[in-house]
């Protein structure tokens, strides 16, 4: 990927490629809390059906994703779980925060074992704000990063301010 | 290529520490140890299994909690009386409703003041309907650990319909902080009665749905018949409550055996118990339990009283003092509350009883001796919700 990153890379390539990479995410469901059941009606029932937006859900492990979704309230004890494994997630990698907790902590805001949001941990691409969001937030989420996607220069990548679905 | 910023690395810095002192506690000399968790899909969230095996059998199995402790009890001493209402919901966060009944009784109790009829009559109707979303989803959940997909696709989609009848009440989908010391925030909306009857039919077929496709599934047989096995002496003294306990062929129910209040005793339905105690019978149990919670749903919207859905209270709620001590019959099993009040804004302390605690302690127990698929199943069938267990 060392010439995509460089930013030399002929813009048709690199259009080809950002269609392809916005059609086929692979997400990592991380449920924690609440949200993690608001996700799970996302992305596997019948319902809502996230695999018409080119979103698959069932990644066996995190070396497989391209997207993370933390969905739930991240305490101090879970925080080692959750960098590791965005640590084995192969690169270009993508983090959705969902909820209010995960976001900046929520409801939890002056408890002594919650981590007021997982920013401080891991660099996040798209806060999907709600306690919870519903399903229909969180696709919503996902369009605005497919979006992002599809007209992204790899080299800029993190210099763009993250998404908040309103 | 990825920036990270100081105080990111500073919080890899301690959390792998942390995570290396954590490992350290379970090192074993002979044998070997498989860590499930804390993110397995088979813990409903993130519970942490530290198994020492011999070969493919377990020795010993122990469950690692706190990874969803927010601190409940705490928090509750530095929130108002409606706050606390609001807090509580996320603690079972299937069946959030049934979280702030024991609370809001416990309270009325406390203050002298009594709802009105058919202010307990809705409660008892949301209370069964945040029951059906429960189980309905652990009907199809414990499938998909056995390696049915199909069963939790079914469990999702009816569970919706579930849903919609209480967002079309409450206006949260499954928060609805609802309930208010003295009555509820509001009526039924016009129709809504009629919507959830033809709901709870549909429920009854989705029940039959899943009594053809699961229950009756060879595999499905295979992977619980005669699997964990808990006698009904070892599941009360372990303080199990619930279809857990009901499983193990004690009949006991809280809904029948301490009115709290509730309009449970207006209508006709069993408490089902099996004498198996095996992780199949937990499963069937829970299934007789939808089929009950829907017969109680539509007995209460047959003869729903009339009247006001909120009694006089003031309008800043103050508590005089005292403590009391409320349970309900909880969809994973009793959860209850101490509350204890000095006559301020809010309660000075508040002890949380939640139903997962006391059923995943049985886990030690019951999976020493079994063969690791079968923990899958165990654990699905205990059926526990993090939130419950760590508050």
């Amino acid at each position: 990927m060392g010439l995509v990153e460089s930013g030399k890379m002929p813009k048709p390539l690199t259009n080809l490629l950002n269609i392809s990479r916005r059609y086929s995410i692979w997400i990592f469901q991380w449920g924690l809390a609440c949200c993690a059941i608001e996700m799970g009606a996302a992305l596997g029932s019948p319902r809502y059906d996230v695999m018409r937006l080119g979103v698959i859900p069932l990644p066996a492990s995190p070396r497989q994703a391209d997207l993370v979704c933390i969905s739930g309230t991240v305490t101090d004890k879970m925080v080692p779980a959750i960098r590791r494994l965005y640590d084995q997630m192969p690169d270009p990698k993508y983090v959705i925060s969902m909820g209010s907790c995960a976001n900046c902590g929520g409801p939890y805001w002056d408890s002594y074992s919650v981590t007021k949001g997982v920013d401080q941990i891991i660099p996040v691409d798209v806060y999907v704000p709600g306690c919870p969001p519903r399903p229909e937030a969180l696709l919503e989420g996902i369009v605005l990063l497919q979006e992002r996607i599809r007209h992204e220069d790899m080299a800029e990548r993190w210099k763009g301010d993250p998404i908040v679905v309103t | 290529m990825t920036a990270i910023s100081d105080r990111q690395k500073l919080a890899y810095v301690n959390a792998q520490a942390a995570d290396g002192r954590v490992n350290l506690e379970f090192e074993t000399e002979e044998g070997m140890t498989l860590n499930m968790g804390p993110q397995h899909p088979a813990t409903h969230g993130t519970l942490r299994i530290v198994a020492k095996l011999d070969g493919e059998q377990v020795i010993h199995c122990e469950p690692v909690m706190g990874y969803m402790h927010r601190g409940y009890e705490k928090l509750l001493e530095v929130r108002t009386y409606p706050q606390v209402n609001t807090l509580v919901n996320r603690i079972d966060w299937l069946g959030s409703f049934t979280n702030e009944v024991p609370f809001i009784l416990a309270s009325e109790k406390l203050m002298g003041v009594e709802a009105p009829p058919r202010a307990q009559w809705i409660r008892t109707i949301l209370f069964e309907l945040g029951r059906i979303a429960n189980i309905s989803l652990f009907l199809g959940d414990t499938a998909l650990h056995m390696g049915g997909m199909t069963a939790a696709f079914y469990a999702f989609r009816d569970r919706e319909f579930v849903l919609n009848q209480i967002e079309a009440v409450t206006g949260g989908r499954f928060h609805p902080n609802f309930d208010r010391i003295g009555g509820l925030k509001d009526d039924f909306p016009k129709g809504w009665i009629a919507d959830t009857k033809a709901v709870m039919a549909r429920l009854r077929d989705f029940c039959d749905e899943i009594e053809d496709l699961v229950v009756g599934n060879e595999i499905f047989q295979a992977r619980t018949r005669g699997i964990g096995i808990i006698p009904g002496d070892i599941a009360q003294s372990y303080g199990l409550s619930g279809a857990n306990l009901r499983a193990s062929g004690v009949d006991w129910d809280l809904r029948r055996d301490v009115p709290v209040g509730l309009a449970w005793d207006q209508c006709d339905w069993t408490v089902w118990t099996h004498p198996d105690g095996d992780s199949f019978s937990r499963y069937w149990v829970r299934l007789q339990e939808v089929r009950e919670a829907t017969k109680i749903v539509d007995q209460l919207c047959d003869g729903l009283p009339s009247g006001p859905i909120m009694a006089k209270v003031p309008r800043i709620i103050k508590v005089p003092e005292g403590e009391a001590w409320v349970a309900t019959e909880n969809p994973l099993g009793e959860m209850g509350y101490y509350v204890v009040s000095k006559g301020d804004l809010g309660p000075f302390r508040v002890k949380i009883r939640t139903a997962s605690f006391n059923n995943i302690s049985v886990i030690p127990w019951v999976t020493r001796g079994v063969y690791v698929p079968d923990v899958i199943s165990i654990l699905a069938s205990l059926y526990f919700i993090l939130g419950d267990i760590d508050r």
